[in-house]
């Protein structure tokens, strides 16, 4: 390969991990000004408490969508019950929905002044105590039930590719199912598990609107207290980037004790399904349409409910606009992220550098950051870059240079926060590619982008449409960025929502929540669709 | 098998190259330029949407002056005013406290605005001295209890509810939000923090549960027996009252003789760097007017900052009551310490 052609590469993901990496590089300024005594404060009062809450949030949330996750998917991909066809993708919806309005159900429907604690009144008597879960039990409750889907999409596809044999052999050996399960089928998947768990803490981590709802007070929490109540923004920074080292610090641990397995495909596997005897199967459809009514059928009512009784104040024909910004930025920005994460997967793949991966590695790290401190960590050079080329251009040719006026800014930032989901799926499914195949293609000639096309693509094609889904269904859902970075009458229905919520018109944010889900229940059954083999 | 996002990720890179032009040539009118009096003003405001936009159709079905806008939360936006500097295509900065107006104008973020209109429609203690910015509406933060369990002889202001006799009776929302944050300001500002802290402390031992993450489950508490007094801004319970009359719940306002009721604001400044000021401040003007100052308070229910003009009836039902009269900047300036003072007395 020729010098220049090696170079491009190379190039292209430092450029990735330029932008993506940019707000972090502007937390790291931050520790160059003073923050006028806000650390002790907040390391004597506040930190301590946030951290142990976040840890216990993480540990809950890592936990209760492994368990979903996992048993959900491999149900689903390697059992026959009845129902399978439709839980297939109907497990994926409660992605669909914005976290704090399964929060916002929740609340109203357990606490003190709801129906159902207002019935145990009646039945228990008025001062009758009724056992709640407390802060942290309904955070880790909803996060887990809302972030579940990624775990349950990325090993669903660990579980469908490496098929049933596994199962055979070890039941073959006279293992009973259990022990099978988790002594070879379970194992073969844990970089796929590794990868959907990795997703749902980082999203678990930089979560505000939850936490906030429950009055959990959080890492994150701690971040915003300091920037908004302390006037801060300085303190906001150093310690999202506190915040960033810590995740980097648990997935660089998490590679370490993953060593140097290699996690290649098992050969021809047909589309074969364990039979379940019917209490078995009767049991686990009855576990999938319990999952399925809690994270999504019971706030799905609750917010259908609220959007009819609103529906003729609240709806005008600005709906329509917002709904068609709200995919044109979502679909704009999913096909973007998941070509980039692609093209950066099998560069690094290609050259295995360690500055490669590292590079990869560091531009992934957006997804930890609170979504806020993100789209300022991102605008404030965006803008100064703006100040600086108007201060010499502007001058030159007349012309005002507004950079952050236009849609490069939001799609970028979008880049520098989602990177890591359509990351995480591209770069497992990439790990499953043999190598002979590749040097079988090269060995005829095929390289580079053709090399990528006629080989990769077709392999990658479920990974490819699990990561457009879930960039999309995330930039769907997607506040503090958009807020910060959108145009002029780019409004979109997440920020329609925020609009109500923010002045605790919760019935009345009912009617955009329910569009959100709407409009991205098509691509989600579409997509889900899709991935089925080729 | 060729796939789409292949030929897709060579066609997106004009598109990018094109969206990211597309912010090249603004349409703000040059610094360097006069803005003529039909160009449009543009607005960054903390304040929601749907509160916001009858108030600027209006203005412009009378002036013909468009208005463009954009919505964020306060601090994400005057981050973003202050990151663009000259490149702002802000004229006025919109917000729905004090704190935050106090704030940007610390930050150098506003300009002065010599209007005498402007000074003789808005009280002095509602805006700058200098100028800086000026409220439009009033949002008092007063006591509400319930009228089947108390007396309002037993209530006299925010620090009588630190009282002993109060344990396990009093609902708070949370220290997070800025409503609270320039409560404990203004009792810092009024009574030092000394005191100040005992009252916090106070208040945290009486509490009867969590706090809660917004005013109207505080008062729907309140009604369900949970507590019997908290303190929430008044139109929240406006708003509850409208849909259900007969909530057994009233409000109490503290005597001017204690201090007061504590009011903030939502209001307004001209931008540093506006290139159109004069679009800014005649809009500024517009809006401390009656006509505007019905449609400001009316919407949601808040007290108009203009004296001249009366309050929604519903609100003024609840018979008048005495501001404190501290100027509300005290809220940003105590601000930082009130939430020191919150953290360490424990109230989350």
């Amino acid at each position: 390969m020729s010098r220049a052609a090696a170079a491009g590469p190379g190039l292209v993901v430092w450029l990735v991990a330029l932008i993506a990496a940019l707000p972090l590089l502007v937390a790291v300024l931050s520790f160059f000004s003073p923050s006028a005594g806000v650390w002790p404060h907040l390391a004597r009062y506040v930190l301590p408490q946030a951290l142990a809450n976040t840890i216990w949030l993480v540990a809950g949330v890592a936990f209760c969508t492994s368990i979903l996750g996992v048993s959900l998917a491999w149900f689903v991909a390697s059992c026959e019950f009845p129902g399978r066809r439709f839980f297939n993708w109907a497990l994926l919806l409660p992605m669909a929905m914005p976290g704090y309005v399964l929060g916002f159900a929740f609340a109203a429907l357990f606490e003190f002044t709801g129906p159902v604690q207002g019935a145990w009144r009646e039945i228990a008597g008025a001062s009758a105590l009724f056992p709640g879960l407390g802060p942290r039990g309904a955070s880790v409750a909803t996060l887990s039930l809302v972030l579940y889907p990624y775990v349950y999409l990325i090993v669903r596809e660990a579980f469908a590719s490496q098929g049933i044999r596994g199962m055979e052999v070890a039941r073959g050996f006279g293992y009973p199912p259990l022990q099978a399960f988790f002594k070879v089928s379970l194992p073969m998947a844990r970089p796929w598990l590794v990868a959907g768990v990795s997703l749902a803490v980082m999203e678990c981590l930089a979560d505000f609107g939850t936490v906030k709802l429950f009055n959990y007070t959080t890492f994150t929490t701690a971040i915003y207290r300091a920037w908004y109540g302390l006037f801060s923004l300085q303190s906001a920074l150093q310690l999202s980037l506190v915040l960033v080292g810590l995740v980097l610090m648990a997935l660089l641990l998490e590679r370490r004790l993953r060593g140097q397995s290699r996690y290649a495909p098992p050969g021809n596997t047909r589309q074969r399904r364990i039979a379940l005897t019917r209490g078995r199967a009767a049991a686990v459809a009855l576990y999938c349409t319990a999952i399925l009514t809690i994270a999504f059928g019971l706030p799905m009512s609750l917010i259908v409910i609220w959007s009819l009784e609103n529906f003729a104040a609240e709806f005008d024909t600005g709906y329509w606009q917002l709904a068609a910004n709200t995919l044109m930025l979502s679909t704009g920005a999913a096909s973007m992220i998941t070509a980039v994460a692609l093209l950066l997967g099998v560069i690094v793949r290609r050259v295995p550098s360690t500055l490669n991966r590292s590079l990869s590695r560091v531009a992934t790290l957006g997804y930890a950051v609170p979504g806020t401190v993100l789209a300022v960590g991102f605008f404030v050079p965006v803008a100064w870059l703006s100040r600086m080329l108007n201060q010499y251009l502007g001058a030159a040719t007349g012309t005002a240079v507004a950079l952050q006026s236009g849609l490069a800014v939001i799609f970028l930032a979008y880049l520098a926060r989602y990177l890591a989901v359509a990351h995480s799926p591209v770069e497992s499914a990439l790990q499953r590619i043999r190598p002979d195949v590749e040097e079988a293609a090269r060995g005829l000639g095929v390289s580079g982008l053709r090399l990528l096309g006629r080989v990769h693509l077709p392999i990658l094609r479920p990974a490819i449409f699990t990561a457009l889904l879930l960039v999309f269904v995330d930039i769907m859902k997607e506040l503090p960025i958009t807020l910060m970075t959108r145009p002029f009458g780019w409004d979109t229905l997440a920020v329609k929502v925020f609009q109500l919520t923010t002045e605790g018109e919760w019935h009345r944010a009912a009617l955009p929540a329910l569009a959100i889900v709407l409009v991205g229940l098509l691509p989600v059954i579409l997509l889900s669709r899709q991935r089925r083999r080729c | 098998m060729r796939q789409a996002p292949n030929a897709g990720q060579r066609g997106l890179l004009p598109v990018i190259l094109m969206l990211f032009l597309g912010g090249c040539g603004g349409d703000r009118p040059e610094s360097g330029t006069q803005a003529t009096a039909d160009d449009p003003v543009v607005v960054y405001s903390a304040r929601a949407e749907q509160l916001i936009r009858p108030i600027f159709d209006a203005y412009t079905a009378e002036t013909g002056v468009p208005i463009r806008y954009t919505t964020d939360s306060e601090q994400p936006l005057i981050q973003k005013l202050l990151a663009e500097g000259e490149t702002t295509p802000a004229d006025l900065l919109l917000t729905v406290d004090a704190g935050n107006l106090w704030y940007a104008a610390q930050q150098g973020a506003l300009r002065p605005t010599d209007s005498e209109l402007l000074e003789s429609n808005i009280p002095a203690h509602l805006r700058d001295p200098d100028g800086l910015w000026f409220g439009l509406s009033v949002r008092a933060r007063t006591i509400v209890y319930d009228t089947r369990d108390v007396d309002p002889s037993e209530l006299t202001d925010y620090k009588g509810l630190a009282d002993e006799k109060w344990r396990g009776k009093l609902c708070l929302r949370t220290s997070e939000k800025v409503y609270n944050q320039s409560l404990v300001a203004m009792l810092i500002a009024d009574y030092g923090e000394e005191q100040t802290e005992k009252t916090v402390r106070g208040w945290v031992a009486n509490l009867a549960t969590d706090v809660f993450s917004n005013d109207t489950s505080l008062i729907e508490a309140i009604a369900a027996g949970q507590c019997d007094v908290g303190i929430v801004n008044t139109y929240y319970f406006a708003r509850l009252q409208k849909e259900k009359p007969d909530i057994p719940v009233a409000i109490f306002w503290p005597a001017a003789e204690t201090g007061g009721v504590h009011v903030n604001i939502s209001g307004a400044g001209v931008t540093r760097h506006a290139g159109n000021a004069e679009g800014a401040r005649a809009l500024l003007e517009w809006m401390s007017s009656e006509a505007a100052q019905k449609l400001f308070g009316g919407e949601n229910m808040e007290y108009p900052a203009n004296p001249a003009v009366e309050a929604h009836p519903l609100v003024a039902a609840w018979g008048p009551f005495e501001p404190s009269p501290m100027n509300v900047a005290q809220a940003g300036a105590y601000q930082a310490d009130a939430v020191r003072l919150m953290d360490r007395a424990g109230y989350r």
